[in-house]
C-alpha cells in the first residue's frame, strides 16, 4: 500500500446532500477509511424546544428533515398528545394519514432522483422528480400555505380543513404518479449502467444493520420486515391495507427498489384514506397553551426511518427536556463500514442510496 | 502560404461559432429532455447567450490559486485546446472545403487529437488540488485505453479504402456509404463508444464526473482559461462526429443539397446523439469502463479487422 491520500469530501460538495464533510482516506480511488464530521447545520433545536410552548415548538419540527415536514409534525404531535392524553377527531386522524403517506412519496421521489443523480445520470431524473414533487407541494401550498416547511399539524388535530377540491387533486395525482412510477422503472431500475452501478455496491448485512440501529428503507432493504406503521400502528394505520416492499441483498440497488415500491404502497394508502374520509371538524380544540406533567416516547415511520420523540414535562408551559431521535443519524453510522474498501464513485452511490437529511442529523 | 493562413482564419471562425451552436444545442436538447424551456431571454428563443456567456467568461477575473505548477497549469489548456483547431484542418467539409487534404490524413488527425490527454494530465497535475489530479489521472488512463479499439477500427476504413487521404475515403464511398457494410458498421459503432470515451462524454465522464470529482480536472481554472476548455470539449464532439460522417456516413456526399450542408447535417445529427446520450444515462465506473475496453471492444476489433481482412485478402 502505498502513501494514502486525504480528500476532505465536503462540507462544499455536490453530491454530499447538505453540509456533510467526509475526510477520506485513500488508497488511489480506494476508500481506505471514512469519518464522517457533523455539526455544521447545529441549531440547537432540542435545546429551543425547552424555552417554547408546545404548540410554539411544532414549527420547529419542520426543519428537522425538510423534505418530510409533515411526517416530522405529526411525530410531535403525536407524542404531546400521548403525554397529555388528547384525543383526535377522527377526520384529523384521516386527514394526517393522507398528508403524511403523501409527503414520503414525494420525499423518496427526492431521494430517487438524487440518487441516479449522483449516479451520473446528470439532473434528468432529479427534474423528473421535482415535476412530481411540485404538483404535492401546490396541494401542500392549498392547504397549509406553505411549500417546503408546512406546518400543518397541530396538537389534538390539524390547523384547518383542507379546500374543496383537495380529494380531486390527490385522486389526480395518484393515476398520474402510478403512469410516472412506470415510466422510472423503464428509465432507472433496469437500465444496464444503472444497475452495473447499484448492483451489489455498500451491501449492509442484517448483522450490521441491526448493530447500527438502521432504519427505514434502509433496513427494509437489508431484509428486515420492520415498519412502525406495522408493528406499533399510529393514526390510522391499522385500519389500512399496505405491504412492507423488502429488498434480498441490501445493497444500494435494493434501497433504491424499496424507496419506489414505498411511493406505490403509500399511494395505495392514500387512495384507502381518501375514500373513507368522516365527516367532522379536523381543527383542534385544545388551548394554544397548556401545562403536563409525566413522559412520554413516541417513534413513527418516518420516510428516512425511525423518528422518535422522547418528551418529559414537570408542570411547566414547556417541555423540561425533548429528546429527537433521528433517523439519518443512525443511518449514517453504518457508512464508514459500508464503503470501506470500495472505489470512490461507489462511495458516493452508498451515500447516495442512504438518503440522508443533514437537517435532521445536525438538530 | 497566405492561402493556407486564411485557411487556418476561417478554421478558427468556424470553431468559435460551432462551439457557441452546441453549447445552444446542448442547453435547448437538455431543456426538451427535462421538460424546460432552456434559455429563453436572450435573442431568439435564446440564440444570442453563448455570445453573452464567452463575454461573461472574457471580463472574469483570471484567478490562480495558490501551490500551483505554473508552467503546467499556464500551458494546459493550450494543449486542449490547440490540438482541437490543428485536428480541423484535414476534415472534408465538401469536395472543395477542406483546408489541406494530406495523403496521411487519417493518421494526422488521429494523432494529433491524442495530444489533448496531456493537456488534461497537466491541467491535473499543475492544479495543486486532490480532485483535479484524480481527474487527470483518470483521464489519462480512459483516453489511452480507448485509443486502441478505435484506432483499430479506424484501421479498417483505411484498408477498405486503401488511402489514408480523408478526400480519397470519401470519393471510395461514392456508390454505397462504409457503415452500409456488416464488417464497417460494427467498426463504426466500435469506433463511436470509444470516440465518445475520448471525449470524455458521458456515459464515460469519468474524470469530471462531477457527484465524485466536483469538475475533475478543471476544477480549478475559471474565467477565460475555462472556456478554452469547454470550447475544446465542444469542438472535440464535433471533430469526432465530423470524423465518423467522414469515415462511415459517406461524408459530404449526398443527394440534391450541396456537400456542406450534407457534412454538417450528418455531423451535428451525430452531435445531437450525443447530447440526447448525455442526458439520458447514468455515467459507468472506472474500472468497468477499463475493463469493457480492454476485455470487450479491443478483442472485437481485433477480430473484426482479422476476419474481414482474411476476407479482403482472399
Amino acid at each position: 500500500m502505498g502513501e494514502l491520500l486525504t480528500v476532505n469530501m465536503g462540507p462544499q460538495h455536490p453530491s454530499t446532500h447538505g453540509v456533510l464533510y467526509l475526510e477520506l482516506k485513500m488508497d488511489g480511488e480506494i476508500v481506505v477509511d471514512c469519518k464522517p464530521h457533523l455539526g455544521y447545520l447545529h441549531r440547537s433545536i432540542e435545546k429551543i424546544a425547552e424555552n417554547r410552548t408546545y404548540t410554539q415548538f411544532i414549527p420547529f419540527t419542520d426543519r428537522l428533515d425538510y423534505l418530510a415536514s409533515m411526517n416530522n409534525n405529526l411525530g410531535y404531535c403525536l407524542a404531546v398528545e400521548k403525554l397529555l392524553n388528547i384525543a383526535v377527531p377522527d377526520r384529523a386522524q384521516y386527514l394526517r394519514v393522507i398528508i403524511a403517506e403523501l409527503n414520503r412519496a414525494v420525499s423518496h421521489l427526492v431521494a430517487i432522483g438524487t440518487f441516479a443523480q449522483d449516479l451520473g445520470a446528470y439532473a434528468t431524473p432529479l427534474f423528473y422528480a421535482f415535476r412530481d414533487r411540485e404538483k404535492i407541494v401546490d396541494l401542500f401550498d392549498s392547504i397549509c400555505g406553505g411549500r417546503l416547511t408546512y406546518n400543518y399539524m397541530r396538537i389534538g388535530g390539524v390547523s384547518a380543513d383542507i379546500p374543496a377540491r383537495t380529494e380531486q387533486i390527490i385522486k389526480d395525482f395518484i393515476a398520474y404518479e402510478r403512469k410516472q412510477l412506470i415510466e422510472y422503472n423503464e428509465l432507472l431500475t433496469y437500465n444496464v449502467i444503472f444497475l452495473a452501478r447499484s448492483k451489489n455496491i455498500g451491501i449492509l448485512s442484517k448483522e450490521v444493520a441491526r448493530s447500527y440501529s438502521v432504519t427505514g428503507p434502509m433496513l427494509r432493504a437489508s431484509g428486515i420486515k420492520w415498519d412502525i406503521r406495522k408493528e406499533e400502528p399510529y393514526s390510522m394505520y391499522d385500519k389500512f391495507d399496505f405491504d412492507v416492499p423488502v429488498g434480498a441483498n441490501g445493497d444500494s440497488w435494493d434501497r433504491f427498489k424499496v424507496r419506489l415500491d414505498e411511493i406505490s404502497q403509500s399511494l395505495r394508502i392514500v387512495e384507502q384514506a381518501i375514500g373513507g374520509i368522516p365527516e367532522g371538524n379536523p381543527v383542534s380544540k385544545v388551548n394554544r397553551v397548556f401545562r403536563g406533567t409525566g413522559e412520554a416516547y413516541v417513534r413513527t415511520e418516518n420516510p428516512r426511518g425511525e423518528l422518535g420523540f422522547y418528551l418529559v414535562a414537570e408542570g411547566g408551559f414547556n417541555p423540561t427536556r425533548c429528546k429527537i431521535r433521528s433517523p439519518s443519524f443512525s443511518n449514517l453510522g453504518a457508512l464508514s463500514e459500508l464503503v470501506k474498501g470500495l472505489n470512490i464513485s461507489d462511495a458516493v452511490c452508498v451515500l447516495g442510496s442512504m438518503d440522508i437529511v443533514m437537517g435532521e442529523i445536525d438538530r | 502560404m497566405s492561402v493556407i493562413f486564411l485557411k487556418g482564419l476561417a478554421v478558427l471562425g468556424f470553431i468559435a461559432v460551432s462551439a457557441m451552436f452546441s453549447i445552444w444545442l446542448e442547453r435547448k436538447i437538455s431543456a426538451w429532455i427535462q421538460n424546460r424551456m432552456g434559455p429563453m431571454m436572450t435573442g431568439f428563443h435564446g440564440t444570442l447567450q453563448p455570445v453573452a456567456d464567452t463575454i461573461k467568461l472574457l471580463l472574469k477575473e483570471d484567478i490562480v490559486p495558490k501551490g500551483v505548477d505554473f508552467l503546467s497549469w499556464w500551458l494546459a489548456p493550450f494543449f486542449v485546446t490547440v490540438p482541437v483547431v490543428m485536428a480541423f484542418l484535414v476534415i472534408p467539409f465538401s469536395s472543395k472545403w477542406i483546408a489541406l487534404d494530406l495523403n496521411v490524413g487519417v493518421l494526422y488527425v488521429c494523432s494529433v487529437t491524442s495530444i489533448c490527454v496531456l493537456g488534461i494530465f497537466m491541467a491535473g497535475w499543475g492544479s495543486n488540488n486532490k480532485y483535479s489530479l484524480l481527474g487527470g489521472m483518470r483521464s489519462a488512463a480512459q483516453i489511452i485505453s480507448y485509443e486502441v479499439p478505435l484506432l483499430l477500427s479506424v484501421l479498417l476504413v483505411v484498408m477498405q479504402s486503401g488511402t489514408m487521404s480523408m478526400q480519397g475515403i470519401v470519393a471510395a464511398q461514392e456508390h454505397g456509404w462504409f457503415i452500409l457494410k456488416p464488417h464497417l458498421t460494427l467498426a463504426f459503432l466500435i469506433y463511436f463508444i470509444s470516440a465518445t470515451a475520448e471525449v470524455n462524454r458521458v456515459p464515460f465522464d469519468i474524470p469530471e464526473a462531477e457527484s465524485e470529482l466536483v469538475a475533475g480536472y478543471h476544477t480549478e481554472y475559471s474565467g477565460m482559461k475555462f472556456a478554452m476548455f469547454f470550447v475544446a470539449e465542444y469542438t472535440n464532439m464535433f471533430i469526432i462526429s465530423a470524423i465518423a460522417t467522414t469515415l462511415f456516413l459517406g461524408g459530404w456526399q449526398g443527394p440534391f443539397l450541396p456537400g456542406l450542408v450534407w457534412f454538417l447535417l450528418k455531423s451535428y445529427g451525430l452531435v445531437a446523439f450525443l447530447m440526447w446520450m448525455r442526458w439520458t444515462l447514468p455515467r459507468v465506473r472506472m474500472d468497468q469502463m477499463m475493463s469493457f475496453a480492454w476485455k470487450v471492444l479491443t478483442p472485437m476489433a481485433l477480430l473484426n479487422l482479422l476476419i474481414s481482412g482474411w476476407f479482403m485478402v482472399k
